[in-house]
């Protein structure tokens, strides 16, 4: 019997009992759907934090200044608290491996235009450290050393902040005061979305950073050097644990620490905090995907049971086909076949439901879902195998009868 | 070659167990059969002639002795060869038509030749003829539910012929056939024998039996009795004598 003819029987004994076929697909198009929808909430779970990883900047830490104590007993005046721009130089040029270290500080300002303010993060920033923290422009220039040098009043603005004080037209070349001092807008930053945490991560300006300290964010020109942060760049490939000891010993020989004496910084390595998520979502869409499997091979028992039914009522037929000349491999390749066209089937509808679903998932639910080929292949590919699987006993079952026990059985 | 002996079995047995019980239906049956003989197996209920039917017919095995078909030993073979004799060698008829019961009359008839792996036009071409053959060429696309019983034996026949088999075993094919229509089947199985086709047939009527050339009688699964007949009815004379029954023909005078 060839292929061809075979199915055509297989379609037409699947046509007789057609509430009992669609009931037996229905296990399988269940599983094909859910597996197609969970492995794109679980892909769209991985590219969130992919996104968010590339938001943030790989291979990036940022040294925060903190208090200096020493046996629990926290020291008094004359000890150095502060980060200053010349410790982001020597970061720069002394640990190897090291993108951009940049220095930044941070406040938050109203800004105004015309008669629409805004109250925003102010970050005073030098132009490594947007390399730092992977801002790219999407209109007009970013800021260059030159902006630095001369304390120029100049400002990049994030995306937010464009909306609320420009309503969507182009803020280049526009005016905004930031504490009453008029700083030309030269460049708009490209959109980034939320963080990890949920805050708009565009909701920012940025300033020459000292612009930002002499003019807005305060402190004396005695003080003229201190940052709030440095935002330290490692290239690709570079262990990052590693680079985090070379910066602290670093750190700790130009703050002339003593052995006994803790850090007077601390470092924020957000690659961690990223792999751990990124492990998270991973966990999340195994865990999504075995459920998944689960509900397949449910429906693929299914598919089992109703062959079982289907040979024994069958059976009568089975001896017809072997008295005129059936082999043992005729009627188990027939039976296979209904199985196999029934999870066909099955993943063909339970494909369709499954990016129903995941449309339905984007759309109302808002989730971010990723959709990938394989991920229906692979679901197509497991309902024939499931298919296949539970196919065979009862197939077997029936090609294993005796022509004269099956046309004998009532 | 008309003549030369197709089927030659020796000392055939066959036990059926139930239970504790054993049931020995056939005993010891020894007996060959020529390429163009017309036989009928008669014997009380019991006496083991659809054992043995189903035996010749490689639907199932012997527990001893020898079955040669064609020269062939066919209690040697392996489940696939005897798959293929049942297909080419032998056109089976049943008592109960055994048709598929979804599948068309053209579609039963077509069923020996999709396990044969012909091609499908040729199958289509060559189930025609056989249907035609038996008198059925306008009821093709007939399921078997809408034929009457001696239609669906007739297809059945169709279907066993398909092959152009040597050979062909029907176990009471009359069985479940009126009178009439039961002279029509053997008007047709008396014409495949005369075309040469070796035709083993079960009743237990001896109307039935006088059609044949040659009685066989079981009695508790030996063979009691072996005989030539000497001038075997012809089906076709009798049904021509026998005026058709039909509604539109008026009833007839007092
Ligand atoms: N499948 C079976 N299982 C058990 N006993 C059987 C079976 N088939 C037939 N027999 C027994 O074997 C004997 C011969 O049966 P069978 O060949 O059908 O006789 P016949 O066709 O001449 O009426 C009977 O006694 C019957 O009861
Ligand atoms: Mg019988």
């Amino acid at each position: 019997m060839n292929l061809f003819d075979t199915t055509v029987s297989a379609l037409r004994a699947l046509r007789a009992n057609k509430l009992r076929s669609a009931l037996t697909t229905l296990g399988i198009i269940i599983g094909v759907a859910a597996v197609i929808t969970m492995l794109a909430v679980g892909e769209g779970a991985k590219r969130t934090v992919q996104e968010q990883l590339k938001s943030l900047g790989s291979n990036h830490m940022i040294v925060f200044p903190g208090t200096v104590t020493a046996s629990g007993v926290r020291l008094g005046t004359g000890t150095r608290n502060t980060l200053t721009e010349g410790d982001a130089r020597a970061i720069a040029e002394e640990v190897p491996g090291v993108l951009a270290a940049a220095p930044g500080m941070r406040g938050t300002a109203q800004v105004v235009h015309g008669n629409l303010n805004w109250s925003t993060v102010v970050f005073g920033v030098t132009p490594e450290w947007l390399i730092a923290r992977e801002w790219r422009i999407a209109r007009g220039r970013a800021l260059d050393d030159n902006d630095v040098r001369t304390g120029a009043k100049v400002a990049l603005v994030g995306q937010t902040v464009a909306d609320m004080l420009f309503g969507g037209t182009d803020p280049t070349g526009q005016v905004i005061r930031v504490k009453n001092v008029p700083f030309e807008i030269v460049g708009l930053l490209a959109a980034k979305g939320q963080s990890f945490s949920g805050t708009d991560q565009d909701d920012l300006i940025l300033l020459p950073i000292s612009t930002a300290r002499s003019r807005v964010l305060g402190g004396g020109p005695g003080r003229s050097r201190t940052v709030g942060h440095i935002s330290v760049k490692m290239a690709d490939g570079v262990d990052m644990k590693e680079a985090e000891i070379k910066v602290r010993t670093l750190l700790r020989q130009r703050h002339r620490l003593q052995p006994d004496q803790d850090d007077d910084f601390n470092i924020r390595n957000l690659s961690e905090v990223v792999e751990a998520e990124q492990a998270a979502s991973g966990t999340l869409s195994s865990l999504l995907a075995a459920v998944a499997g689960v509900s397949l091979l449910v429906g693929g028992i299914g598919i089992m049971n109703i062959m079982l039914v289907s040979v024994t009522e069958r059976t009568r037929e089975i001896g017809i086909r072997l008295a005129v000349g059936a082999r043992g491999r005729d009627i188990l390749g027939q039976f296979l076949t209904e199985a196999v066209i029934l999870s066909l089937i099955g993943s063909v509808v339970g494909v369709a439901l499954g990016l129903g679903s995941t449309l339905a998932l984007t759309h109302f639910a808002g989730w971010e879902v990723v959709l990938q080929p394989h991920a229906v292949l692979l679901a197509v590919a497991s309902a024939s195998v499931v298919g296949i699987f539970f196919g065979w006993w009862p197939a077997r079952k029936a090609a294993r009868l005796s022509p004269i026990d099956a046309l004998r059985y009532e | 070659m008309r003549g030369e002996v197709l089927i030659e079995v020796s000392d055939l047995r066959r036990e059926y167990r139930v239970g504790e019980v054993t049931v020995p239906a056939l005993q010891g049956v020894s007996l060959s059969i020529r390429q163009g003989e017309f036989v009928a197996v008669m014997g009380p209920s019991g006496s083991g002639k659809s054992t043995f039917m189903n035996l010749l017919g490689c639907l199932d095995r012997p527990d001893a002795g020898r079955y040669r078909l064609a020269g062939e030993d066919i209690t040697r073979c392996d489940a696939d060869r005897l798959a293929a004799v049942r297909n080419r060698s032998i056109g089976i008829v049943f008592q109960s038509f055994n048709l598929l019961p979804r599948a068309t009359a053209l579609e039963n008839v077509e069923l020996p030749l999709i396990y044969a792996r012909v091609p499908a036009a040729e199958r289509h071409r060559r189930a025609r003829a056989q249907l035609a053959r038996v008198g059925l060429a306008t009821r093709e696309r007939h399921l078997p539910r809408q034929l009457s019983g001696g239609q669906q034996q007739r297809v059945a026949i169709a279907r066993a012929l398909v092959n152009e088999p040597p050979l062909i075993l029907a176990d009471e094919p009359t069985g479940a056939l009126d009178s009439r229509t039961s002279l029509e089947l053997m008007a047709l199985l008396q014409d495949l024998n005369a075309s040469g086709i070796t035709i083993v047939l079960v009743t237990h009527e001896h109307d039935i039996a006088a059609f044949a050339r040659r009685v066989i009688h079981f009695r508790d699964g030996r063979i009691v009795e072996d005989r030539p007949v000497e001038n075997p009815a012809r089906a076709a004379d009798l049904l021509a004598a026998t005026p058709h029954p039909s509604p539109l023909s008026p009833p007839p005078q007092p």
